[in-house]
């Protein structure tokens, strides 16, 4: 866990650690602060704007180009235009294409179909790993491989995953994943590289009609705040933002977005959860135990009726302290 | 607009932002369509139908910018009592001639004048001036003319015509215009195009509305607008409807061409047509004994900037043969290629075939996949001695010997085939200096970025050092024939390992020097005494003050909304042409919010925020004299300053070869009658050249056998791969995106035949049989036409059967028919059936086709019809 929260002194306290990964864990907060930055630049992020997404993919190859990601096949799948299909370890950017019967705000669509309701639009959305405020990819792994950097974002150290695939069930969003013939997990870096030098992401420096916005996260969430309005006023009701609340399941997403339906038409969960929410609970009821234990421990040492038997339960921390305390 | 330019596309966005209402007119609901407030779907093959109908709501309502068009068009002029309009003649104009399929423009003419060919077909009254040679003549038809002068209009002669300012004359251009469209009604509209009555009214209401003193409506297509058989009158059709509604010449109007390849616009500016010498210069023909005075005298205007043209001329010529240009010999004239009629692309193929051309180089081009009926390019290659093929990828252009379709099917034999192809790989845009030049004629700087790797060259260091050989093997000739080689300058310094030519020194001689050397700023600087070397006119200051100006890239935030020092363009760095017209006859903006130029009193100078497209000390006032010449004989209200009367034309006299104004013809090969005249196609699009076993043509319209192909098709791009394919089918980042040939179809004909998402589709038309995987999507409409239930059939055209992703290429089915005036394909709009299940492979692939052709009884004569 130590990796998940860079910078905790490993002699810390098991009760102050606990407290902490409580905090971690819930609500808004720093992560770069949290994770030990003292001193950091501002947090930044996405604002993914799906209501002017073109659908050209720009995203997509910019990603990939600047990043190294291997092509990863040539599928036909009938979805639209959309034949990437999904975020995975070999894509890390994805652009949704999305055809509904039903209208955008007043556009006309003029098409003239015999059956089926009227109205037609035609949804994109270019999705990315969300760089959780509470990610638990990086909470769950073992090696210290994925790390919050000085930007609050989170990335894979390629050189130190050593391919356990904690994190891919970990994440929420089932962003992250491992690569075939490769076995370490690759996603999104935020363009970590690039940010380091003073410079914006691939994807959005590519996007031509700005959908995807780079920037300070607490701007992105004004101007986000701001075009919700905007498109509530003309009329485009269904606008909505996801991802951008600090209270929802994640702490809120480093990559937010501003969608015209519900998540789920996106592929994107309606409501998600920081998989590892519970840890902190589970932590205090270890610590809990721990501290019996501890203190039975020494009552029974004391007393001298320590059987060999109940001195076995240390090479067992929590069931066995358990059971320990309830003898 | 967002398929095929998405980074264009981010200023439509912009302007949607500020409150801008975009229209989409598509067959299909596109990546343009998601983001338009209005989708108008309509019949492929259909526009002049719309816009006439839109041009005669202008016309019926009283629409039009009245000013606007009494004093900056031709709307008053009177036309001669011999002028007989496509209403009288029942589809066809005054002049028509069946025999030879042309017109005859003097029945065009207007009052008072006997008119001279403007822009375009400046030369088609050679016959006029005593020239004897008839099929010299209609060699020249044949030649394209209408794209001379592209910058700019044919010639008039002097005088004046009579007008009638109240445009109430029954024989002004005006009331002409208004007869000729009375026809064009909402309901002629939902009949020709399948466009509901209530979508077009609200489309005519937008945008008149949005039109007029205070606001301007700008129209945008993308090349694919030009590719059929009335191509040029699409875009005529528009530029009547922009010029009526007073959206020439002003801020946020125009009609924005959107170029398919990097610098297309560059490459007939510096043209790669047969037709053109740069600067939309005309090539010569070979008429008898014809001198450069006699050219001069043919092809210039006496009123505006082409009376310059003998400048223009010479001082190219100048820049050719340097030194050995002199006055005695007419400046290098005769040493100029000459026509013999018409050499497009197409004409070439066929010449190919007949054995007459036998050496092809193709720089960047795909025609086995990109062009027209893509098997005769194919077979004519396969007819050719040699074959130069520059590229990045082996593309199928230059693979079809061993892996075209028609070795599979055992049509062609390699071991047949007497073609010798060399392939040489291209270097990439970033591994080349040079110029792009696209839509509003700017002029882009790109820089060498790396080297290029391996044996890849640019095109320009191929075609110097070749050049260079060919010169080197010449040397010493003796034969007359040789000098034009001979005589060439062709010292380009070169620089680097590979000896790359250096672009800049070919900037600095297009802009070009005077006789001491120093690079010129202006056009008007040009000299027709051989003391100026420019190697195209229009892009004269390009290089004013020895500095690349089209390398500047001074930021938006640091110059005014114009952006005048972002690169450069052409003419003279303005960047809206003939923006005279935004201001009033008096010289004042027509209104503060859409001020660009306008007439300064004190300073007795035009001024503005864009550079004046007008002589700048020309007050609006200035009335010529009568014997001006030139840009003097233009007075202070002629804006239009290319046109030799500085007037839009809303009615051609002279210049093109389908009529003077557009009328509806229905496509060459249509399941639908013309609901307008008897006339079903026009009238003079080229198709007997190409009578061909390999290009026959289908019945149309509700002749016996049209009943086979009773689907319109339409081929376009996607924004994942470009063009023919040869830049992104090979490159696995792009292929992936879009990795197989497929077509779209409305789930309505997909349930008449029987199509399965996914599944496979075969499509036919009287040339070919292709195959593809099915795209069932509600994106693709059926419309209402002439009370039928239509369905269109889309066709991504980028697949060959080399690269990447491979697949059948959706130009095997069209046909060679052709725009007479530009020669442009006719790809956009066609008939077809399609059935479920793949294609039939070997001899049988042909044999299907074959058994359409028994079927629909189509013989050589088939669609040849006038």
């Amino acid at each position: 866990m130590a990796d998940g929260v860079p910078g905790m002194a490993l002699a810390e306290q098991p009760r102050q650690w606990g407290q902490r990964m409580a905090e971690a864990l819930a609500g808004e907060q720093d992560p770069a602060a949290v994770s030990g930055y003292p001193e950091h630049p501002p947090r930044v992020g996405f604002f993914t704007d799906t209501s002017v997404c073109i659908g050209c993919k720009a995203c997509e190859v910019a990603c990939k180009e600047w990043n190294h990601v291997p092509e990863d096949g040539l599928n036909l799948t009938g979805m639209s235009y959309d034949n990437t299909a999904g975020l995975g370890a070999d894509t890390w950017r994805h652009v949704a294409f999305i055809e509904q019967r039903k209208p955008l705000a007043r556009q006309q669509a003029g098409l003239q179909h015999e059956t089926g309701p009227d109205g037609f639009r035609w949804l994109m959305a270019s999705d990315v790993c969300k760089h959780c405020t509470h990610a638990a990819c990086l909470d769950v792994c073992p090696t210290g491989s994925l790390m919050r950097t000085e930007f609050g974002t989170v990335v894979v150290q390629e050189d130190i995953c050593n391919g356990c695939g904690y994190c891919i069930p970990a994440c929420p969003y089932g962003v992250i994943d491992q690569r075939k013939g490769d076995g370490r997990a690759w996603k999104c870096t935020l363009c970590y590289d690039r940010l380091g030098v003073g410079m914006e992401p691939a994807c959005a420096k590519a996007c031509p009609t700005e959908s995807i916005q780079f920037g300070p996260l607490d701007e992105l969430r004004e101007r986000a705040a701001g075009r919700l309005a905007q498109l509530h006023e003309a009329g485009v009701g269904d606008a909505r933002l996801y991802g951008a609340d600090p209270n929802d399941g994640v702490g809120g997403d480093g990559a937010f977005f501003l969608l015209l339906d519900e998540p789920e038409v996106y592929g994107l969960p309606p409501d998600p959860v920081v998989t590892t929410a519970d840890l902190p609970s589970m932590w205090r009821h270890a610590v809990a135990a721990a501290a019996t234990l501890t203190a039975m421990v020494g009552i029974a040492v004391a007393v001298g009726r320590v059987s060999d038997r109940d001195l076995d339960v240390w090479a067992v921390p929590t069931g066995g302290a358990a059971s320990v305390a309830r003898s | 607009m967002a398929e095929c330019h998405p980074v264009g596309f981010q200023w439509v966005m912009e302007a949607k932002a500020r409150g801008a209402k975009l229209i989409h007119v598509d067959p299909r609901f596109t990546r343009t369509s998601a983001l338009a407030d209005i989708h108008v779907p309509l019949r492929a093959g259909t526009d002049i139908a719309f816009l006439g109908g839109i041009i005669n709501y202008v016309l019926q309502n009283d629409k039009y910018f009245r000013e606007y068009v009494v004093a900056y068009t031709n709307a008053p002029v009177i036309l001669t009592e011999d002028f007989a309009d496509t209403e009288d003649l029942d589809g066809v104009f005054s002049g028509f001639d069946p025999e030879h399929r042309s017109y005859d423009f003097h029945t065009w003419q207007y009052q008072g004048l006997a008119v001279q060919a403007a822009s375009g077909e400046r030369d088609q009254e050679y016959e006029d001036r005593g020239g004897q040679d008839r099929e010299r003549v209609s060699a020249v038809r044949e030649a394209g003319r209408g794209e001379a002068h592209g910058s700019g209009g044919a010639k008039i002669p002097s005088g004046s015509p009579d007008t009638d300012e109240t445009l109430s004359h029954p024989r002004c251009i005006f009331q002409v215009l208004k007869r000729h469209f009375a026809r064009y009604t909402p309901q002629t509209v939902e009949d020709i195009c399948g466009i509901p009555q209530e979508t077009f009214r609200q489309v005519c209401e937008l945008l008149t509305e949005n039109s007029g003193r205070d606001r301007t409506t700008a129209f945008a297509y993308a090349v694919g607008w030009t590719q059929h058989t009335v191509g040029v009158q699409y875009i005529r059709t528009a530029a009547i409807l922009q010029t009526l509604l007073g959206n020439i010449g002003r801020p946020g109007g125009g009609i924005m061409a959107l170029r398919g390849h990097a610098s297309i616009q560059g490459s007939t500016d510096i043209p790669t047509l047969f037709n053109l010498l740069p600067g939309y210069l005309p090539m010569p023909h070979a008429y008898g004994n014809q001198t450069l005075d006699t050219f001069i005298e043919a092809e210039s205007t006496e009123k505006g900037y082409w009376a310059n043209m003998r400048a223009y001329m010479v001082s190219l010529l100048k820049a050719y043969w340097g030194a050995k240009a002199t006055p005695e010999n007419d400046f290098c004239f005769d040493y100029l290629p000459r026509l013999t009629g018409s050499h497009s692309t197409y004409e070439t193929v066929m010449a190919q075939l007949a054995g007459d051309c036998k050496g092809y180089f193709l720089y960047g081009e795909n025609p086995a996949v990109g062009s027209a009926n893509a098997k005769m390019q194919r077979l004519g290659m396969a007819s050719l001695d040699w074959l130069v093929v520059l590229d990045f990828s082996l593309i199928e252009s230059a693979t079809w010997w061993k892996d075209g379709p028609e070795i599979e099917t055992g049509e062609l034999r390699t071991e047949d085939i007497g073609t010798e192809v060399f392939f040489m790989p291209a270097a990439a845009h970033t591994e080349k200096a040079g110029s792009y030049t696209n839509t509003q004629r700017l002029l882009q700087w790109h820089h060498q970025a790396v080297e290029s790797p391996g044996d890849a060259r640019s095109d320009l260091w191929f075609t110097f050092h070749l050049g260079r050989k060919i010169r080197e093997k010449l040397a010493g000739s003796t034969d007359e024939m040789d000098r034009p080689i001979l005589d060439l300058t062709w010292d380009y310094p070169t620089q680097g390992r590979l000896a790359e030519p250096d672009a800049e020194a070919v900037l600095a001689e297009i802009n070009g020097w005077d006789s001491n050397g120093r690079p010129l700023a202006s056009y008007e600087q040009l000299n027709s005494d051989g003391s100026t070397v420019c190697g195209c006119w229009i892009y004269c200051g390009v290089y004013a003050n020895g500095v690349n100006q089209a390398a500047r890239r001074r930021p938006a935030g640091e110059q005014n909304w114009v952006a005048n020092e972002w690169g450069w363009a052409w003419p003279a760095n303005r960047r809206i042409l003939y923006n005279r017209a935004s201001a009033d006859p008096d010289g004042k903006p027509w209104s503060e919010r859409k001020a660009l130029v306008w007439w300064d009193q004190e300073k007795a100078m035009w001024a503005g925020h864009d550079v004046p497209d007008f002589s700048a000390a020309k007050s609006p006032h200035y009335r010529p004299p009568a014997a001006a010449r030139g840009a003097e004989a233009l007075s202070g209200i002629d804006p239009f300053v290319m046109q030799a009367d500085g007037k839009a034309w809303l009615f051609v006299p002279v210049g093109l070869t389908d009529g003077p104004l557009p009328a509806h013809y229905e496509p060459q090969d249509s399941p639908f009658r013309n609901r307008l005249y008897t006339q079903q196609r026009n009238p003079v699009r080229q198709v007997l050249p190409f009578r061909h076993p390999d290009n026959r043509l289908q019945p149309s319209g509700d002749q016996p056998g049209s009943e086979l192909f009773p689907y319109v098709a339409t081929t376009y791009r996607l924004t994942e791969h470009h063009t023919a394919g040869g830049m992104t089918r090979w490159l696995p980042y792009l292929a992936e995106l879009q990795p197989e040939f497929f077509c779209e179809v409305s789930p309505e004909l997909a349930a008449q035949r029987g199509l399965e998402h996914l599944g496979w589709a075969t499509v036919i038309t009287a040339r070919n049989v292709v195959e593809c995987r099915v795209l069932v999507t509600d994106r693709m409409t059926p419309l209402t036409v002439q009370g039928r239930r239509m369905h269109q059939v889309g066709l991504p055209y980028h697949w060959g059967v080399a690269g990447y992703t491979t697949g059948d290429s959706a130009n095997d089915l069209t046909g060679m028919s052709l725009d007479p005036n530009v020669h442009i394909q006719e790809v956009k709009a066609f008939a077809c059936d399609i059935q479920p299940g793949r294609r039939p492979r070997g001899p049988a692939r042909a044999e299907l086709v074959a058994s359409y052709q028994r079927r629909a009884g189509i013989t050589e004569q088939t669609g040849m019809e006038i």
